[in-house]
């Protein structure tokens, strides 16, 4: 019983909780809105969005699709780390999505344009996205321009401006750019561009367990380790508990000696970067190309957020949650097109982030019962 | 050039309605992110009674009808933001992004379960209203509409109601000091719900406004393109007045209607710039604008703060 009590005292366990409460909500939410669109398959399609690949028999199969899930599993995690990053200093990154772009818009245009190898082409996506980043954060720090509105009207810029840089090595037959891993083809058969497989990100061999995936490799275990570096820049270093001072209490940390304004700049630098080094983790594959007609943001920086919020704001916990929210969403693409809709499953993480509003509600909650029973307890064992 | 003069004047009208509803949300203490996402809904619920509504209907009712189910559920929409914000105390501006990205999400979702199930092969997220769009024209073959004196007689009414009504100066009373509002017997949850609900109308009604806007069918995929944050821009550059937002509202109107109608311009067209030069315009200047006018202390001191009756 006592043991029983702190356990459910812990932090770390009232939040995997919480987070926990957040998906079962929006999953439950998804379910009625599958119900009402079609009632006769929703269990059915419910399973599908939660098992993604396992919805294929073949071992072979399922793992190259865990492949795929997982190679968009990095960006989203870099994404997740930029929100959780700026959100420890007291800022709402939701120009995670506009940092990814600019930085997809640079690695792609180095990459195809440039001729660049994958390690500078990486680089280039690092300094874009820290440049948004730290544009904001300039705004922020020294016009006290709202984060949030200046990252929107950024998300928006660098869309416009991204989609005219790679316009300019764009595909003549397709609204896409020349493909970095694949070699053009004209009619008369003469290759007319190269490919750019100097710029593909090493595989490393990791591929070979995901039967071959060729997107699958260097990316991915990147990630992860970016976010426990992550980690330990937030809670073991000087600068991180500099930066959490000042999310925490702006004044008080400009009065103990700390910079507030240069923390704010630095730190929408760092997240910017990691925004841009995600999309680099993503297009340096090959997964997928630009296109320059696109008319909106990826949503890649938006699930970014629920991603931060569902890992309870903790590094290690976002790579669970980005892998998580991943995984529904390629679930979505599961889905019978012809009876229900795909975006159920952006509609389930956008319901998550929303849930996760109120896990401070849930937390003060879970720990008003615990009191109280313990009180009783403790009544008891007086008597 | 009229073109241009009709397209300012429709997108200034959107702008104004989201702008001022954002007003009320943040007089009363609210921040109001997720006004993007009530567009969404309050154009959702429009588009839906334009399109259903049988050929024979009269203009007046298409009008009356179309524009109550916009503000209907933009207001629905809204009790997502005023239920977590004031009786749960959440992250305002967690749950406003979580409510932009429902809005487009949701109703995308809506959407094409509606036409799919109309037709197995159709799944797509577009609306089509040609039909019922023609009543809203005030003038044959102009983008002149009906809600353009609406707007006027709602930018009206919000002054009205903010500066010379007891309840508007009790509402911004809960912006500036909660505290001392509750001490002298206003209950601030009440007036918070109010000036949340009242953004939620009003965005509802401007999401409307946006998607009849020269075109006669609406793809929810695409969401209302950042409109509800060009809105909070116009808001701030408005220094949260009714009238001034009108003011920063036509100078917003102006830049996205350039975006339109630019081709339209012997010396624009000459500058040979891409159009995409133009659609980022808005979004240009509107930084530009925060830059300028951020440092000001207009805003409301206490928005965005959770009422805690506990820290009077």
């Amino acid at each position: 019983m006592q043991e029983n009590k702190s356990f459910l005292k812990k932090p770390a366990v009232q939040t995997i909780l919480a987070s926990l409460i957040c998906i079962v909500l929006g999953v439950l939410i998804g379910f009625i809105a599958l119900l009402i669109i079609n009632p006769s398959g929703a269990w059915n399609a419910l399973g599908e969005i939660l098992k993604n690949f396992w919805n294929y028999s073949k071992h072979t199969t399922q793992m190259k699709n865990l492949g795929n899930t997982l190679v968009k599993t990095a960006p989203l995690l870099m994404c997740g780390l930029s929100v959780l990053f700026a959100y420890k200093v007291g800022l709402f990154n939701i120009g995670a999505a506009g940092q990814y772009v600019a930085g997809a818009g640079a690695c792609i245009y180095c990459a195809v344009g440039l001729g660049w190898g994958w390690f500078p082409c990486m680089l280039a996506s690092i300094l874009a996205g820290a440049l948004v980043g730290s544009l904001s954060g300039l705004l922020k720090a020294y016009r006290n321009v709202n984060e949030v509105i200046s990252c929107i009207m950024l998300n928006w810029i660098c869309l416009y401006l991204v989609n005219t840089l790679l316009s300019k090595i764009k595909n003549p037959t397709s609204p896409y750019t020349y493909a970095i891993n694949l070699k053009v083809v004209t009619t008369d058969g003469v290759t007319s561009t190269a490919a750019h497989p100097q710029a593909l990100l090493p595989t490393l061999g990791i591929n070979a367990l995901f039967n071959n995936n060729k997107y699958v490799g260097i990316a991915i275990p990147l990630a992860i380790l970016l976010a426990i570096a992550s980690w330990v820049l937030l809670s073991k270093t000087k600068l991180g508990y500099e930066l959490r001072a000042t999310g925490l209490n702006k004044y008080a940390a400009k009065y103990a000696g700390m910079a507030d304004r240069g923390n704010i700049i630095l730190t929408m630098a760092i997240a910017g970067g990691l925004a841009g080094i995600g999309a680099s983790m993503l297009y340096l594959t090959g997964f997928e190309d630009w296109s320059v007609t696109q008319a909106s943001v990826p949503a890649m920086g938006f699930n970014g957020i629920a991603a931060a919020f569902l890992g309870g704001l903790n590094p290690i916990g976002t790579i669970f949650s980005s892998y998580f929210i991943q995984h529904i969403t390629d679930g979505g693409a599961q889905l019978n097109k012809q009876v229900y809709p795909g975006e159920i499953s952006s509609m389930i993480s956008s319901l998550i982030i929303y849930f996760c509003g109120f896990v401070l509600f849930f937390k003060s909650t879970m720990n008003k019962w615990l009191d109280s029973r313990a009180e009783k307890s403790a009544k008891k064992g007086g008597k | 050039m009229i073109l241009l003069i009709q397209y300012m004047i429709v997108f200034a009208s959107v702008l104004m309605l989201v702008a001022l509803g954002g007003c009320f949300s943040e007089h009363s203490g609210v921040i109001n992110i997720g006004l993007e996402g009530i567009m969404v809904f309050g154009a959702l619920g429009g588009a839906l009674v334009m399109s259903t509504l049988p050929a024979g209907t009269s203009g007046f009712v298409i009008v009356i009808l179309s524009i109550l189910a916009a503000m209907a559920a933009g207001l629905i929409y809204s009790l997502l933001l005023a239920v977590a914000a004031i009786n749960f105390k959440a992250d305002q501006t967690l749950v406003g992004t979580a409510m932009n990205l429902l809005g487009t999400a949701g109703a995308t979702v809506i959407v094409k379960a509606i036409n799919t199930k109309a037709n197995p092969d159709n799944p797509s997220s577009t609306i089509q209203y040609i039909g019922a769009k023609k009543a809203f024209l005030l003038v044959e073959g102009y983008e002149f509409n009906w809600f353009m004196p609406l707007a006027l007689c709602l930018l009206i009414l919000s002054w009205v109601i903010l500066y010379k009504t007891r309840f508007g100066l009790r509402m911004m009373a809960c912006g500036e000091h909660p505290q001392a509002a509750a001490s002298v017997g206003i209950n601030v949850f009440k007036m918070r719900y109010a000036g949340v609900l009242i953004s939620g109308l009003l965005g509802g009604l401007g999401g409307l406004v946006y998607i009849t806007a020269g075109v006669s069918e609406w793809k929810f995929e695409n969401g209302v393109a950042g409109f509800g944050f060009l809105a909070l821009a116009v808001m701030i550059f408005g220094e949260w007045k009714p009238f001034k937002i009108a003011l920063a509202a036509l100078l917003f109107g102006f830049f996205r209607a350039l975006s339109n109608v630019y081709t339209g311009f012997d010396f624009l067209r000459t500058l040979n710039l891409p159009s995409t030069v133009y659609n980022m315009l808005p979004y240009i200047i509107s930084l530009i604008v925060l830059v300028l006018f951020s440092g000001n202390n207009a805003a409301p001191k206490a928005e965005g703060i959770p009422y805690d009756q506990g820290t009077r």
